[in-house]
């Protein structure tokens, strides 16, 4: 292990995180002008030119009010909660690649932290264990209200994650391999003799409609934001957090809307490739084809950004049996029916 | 070096597993139960079996534990819910298990040495060789566990479910 | 030297049979001390896991991938058990109120 390579994946890991950082950030204020523009009224607007600082603003807010810690018996899981939640919305980043590889003085700079092989399960993996943030939270809330929230939220996100799964498999057959980074490099090929077209959604659109739907479950967003509704539970699983810690609960959820995005494009949007990219590497640089990439994978993900944020002040929240319904009666038969369809295609054209 | 990544390891299972099975509070079981299979799946990758690490966490700590812990849940217990067992048969319990150990261990101890084969695969553990052994080898096993997982889900919902019978219930 | 090698040449195969066998008595020791009947279930669940150990272990000390296929088989029972087993448990918790096995000695009533 050298230390050229160390100090690449720290300063990788840096710039990642200082990223996701930002447009976590930024998201809760674009929730907030996008809900101020589909609502027809002004959104934030004081601070800061345009309301542009208002995140710090919000920031501030957070830090400086008081921390209260309920009546329970169990104080560190209290705290071990929305750190885990944290944690686990960050982790995922790891194996995304954010680009092509970057060649500066001739030192060849590969634009992901790490390439394992079994990527897809990683993030899988790490979706799943994402649960116990909010469960633990929940319980050691010592609250009825918490307690059904981060209930919901355990069996709601079991339940869209076997969809997700089988969603992600027709694609893993298409593609023939679990690493995330060689997934998106295969979406760099043509098609209808454009260069760089090759995406996952123009073989897969069933399989991304199931996805997309799972994201929108796994991440407790609007229409499927049942643990913490607040008509019914008061706020689900975070109705005992205060300050900071409910800044963790509400700041992870932007994040993992921010990764989930990020994963979508990824998968199915072509990640960091673009039409025209082969065109582009030959005629203007390598290095500027990539850094155009990342641009391109950057605007992708803020668009998906704003869609979750569309569907969010569009969409009315289901009822929980309607929940359970979509996600195990009509999800996973579709999820199969996409194996199988994908299975015979596969099989017919080869 | 990996000697100790693996002592570190191995330490951090063994706590786990004793104070899962000493926790006086379920919920406390479960959370150390997640950390003890966190342990298993580092060794696992220590192991050079990453798709098996995955899976691991996948399985165990991403649906199996998330399941007790649902459970546990639902019933609410607590401390107070679970009455101690008898002096006597806690002592026979430390006795048997210790005992159990001791015996694997002298017979363990007497076993001949490793010696490593003499081509050594490092393609095992990954993804491709797995698929391969799987799907040539034991293909009729994996169909029967398919039938398996689908007769238990059937019967986990038969089971669970609650009859519509008249019977008064608490709840 | 390859990955592999460093790791037979420092852990020794004995200290992962170790390993597992202590495990797996924890998991035993859990099965008589307790008497709620979802501890001992996770006790099963840890012996299980024990048994999972050592044979990734032998698989990658024997370049066999026959034994990481059979931990993959015992994940899926694993799962199948705990489905059913937890399903009974709740529907005897409905009907009893408590999971303690010491109070579910009769086989009918």
């Amino acid at each position: 292990m050298e230390t050229s390579f160390l100090i690449e994946k720290g300063i990788l890991i840096l710039v990642i995180w200082g990223i996701t950082m930002l447009i976590a950030l930024y998201s809760t204020f674009g929730e907030r002008v996008v809900a101020a523009y589909f609502q027809d009224r002004r959104g934030p607007n004081r601070a800061g030119p345009g309301g542009l600082l208002q995140p710090l603003a919000d920031g501030v807010k957070m830090f400086t009010k008081e921390d209260f810690i309920p009546n329970t018996p169990n104080k560190w899981l209290f705290i071990f909660g929305p750190a885990l939640f944290m944690t686990t919305a960050l982790l995922t980043s790891s194996v995304l690649p954010w680009g092509d590889k970057l060649n500066i003085f001739g030192y060849e700079v590969s634009l992901f932290v790490a390439d394992i092989n079994v990527a897809i399960l990683f993030i899988l993996g790490v979706i799943s264990i994402g649960v116990y943030g909010i469960m633990i939270g929940g319980w050691a809330s010592n609250n009825k209200f918490a307690l059904l929230g981060a209930v919901r939220a355990s069996s709601q996100m079991i339940s869209y994650e076997v969809a997700m799964g089988l969603s992600i498999i027709a694609l893993l057959m298409l593609s023939g391999t679990l690493s995330v980074r060689e997934i998106a490099a295969q979406q760099g090929g043509d098609f209808l003799g454009i260069s760089g077209m090759k995406w996952n959604i123009f073989y897969q659109p069933l399989g991304f409609l199931i996805f997309l739907v799972c994201a929108f479950a796994e991440t407790n967003r609007t229409p499927f934001d049942l643990p913490e509704c607040e008509a019914e539970l008061i706020g689900g699983y975070h109705t005992e957090y205060s300050s900071m810690k409910l800044g963790f609960f509400l700041f992870a959820e932007y994040i993992s809307m921010f990764i989930s995005s990020a994963i979508i494009a990824t998968l199915y949007f072509g990640g960091y490739n673009y039409p025209g990219v082969n065109w582009v590497a030959d005629h203007i640089g390598p290095n500027i084809a990539t850094i155009l990439g990342v641009v391109v994978l950057f605007a992708k993900i803020i668009f998906f950004i704003f869609f979750y944020m569309w569907v969010r002040w569009t969409l009315p929240r289901f009822r929980y049996d309607q929940l359970m319904n979509l996600g195990w009666k009509i999800l996973i038969p579709l999820a199969i029916a996409n194996i199988i369809i994908t299975g015979t295609a596969i099989l017919l054209l080869n | 070096m990996t000697f100790y990544i693996f002592l570190f390891l191995a330490a951090l299972a063994v706590f786990c597993g004793l104070m899962t099975v000493t926790s006086r509070n379920p919920v406390h079981s479960v959370i150390f139960l997640i950390g003890c299979f966190f342990a298993i799946a580092g060794h696992y990758l220590l192991l050079n079996a990453q798709f098996l690490a995955v899976v691991h966490i996948i399985v165990y700590a991403g649906a199996i534990m998330v399941l007790f812990l649902f459970t546990l849940m639902m019933m609410n217990l607590n401390e107070a819910s679970e009455g101690h067992k008898p002096a006597l048969a806690r002592i026979s319990a430390v006795v048997s298990a210790g005992l159990l150990l001791f015996i694997l261990i002298a017979a363990l101890k007497k076993t001949e040495p490793f010696a490593p084969p003499l081509t050594i695969d490092h393609s095992i553990g990954l993804v491709k060789a797995l698929g391969n052994t799987l799907l040539n080898e034991y293909l009729l096993p994996f169909e029967f566990v398919s039938i398996l997982l689908l007769s238990s889900m059937v019967g986990a919902v038969l089971i669970a479910k609650r009859d519509k019978s008249p019977k008064p219930e608490l709840e | 030297m390859s990955l592999l090698m460093n790791i037979f040449q420092e852990i020794p195969l004995h200290n992962y049979l170790f390993l597992s066998a202590i495990l797996f008595c924890i998991g035993v020791f859990g099965v008589l001390l307790r008497r709620n009947a979802i501890i001992i279930f996770m006790s099963i669940e840890l012996m299980f896991n024990a048994v999972n150990l050592l044979l990734v272990a032998f698989s990658t000390y024997y370049s066999d991938s026959g034994g990481q296929v059979f931990v993959f088989f015992i994940m899926a029972v694993a799962a199948a058990e705990v489905s059913v087993g937890l399903a009974i448990l709740v529907t005897i918790y409905r009907n009893l109120h408590s999971v303690d096995i010491d109070e579910l000695k009769s086989l009918k009533w």
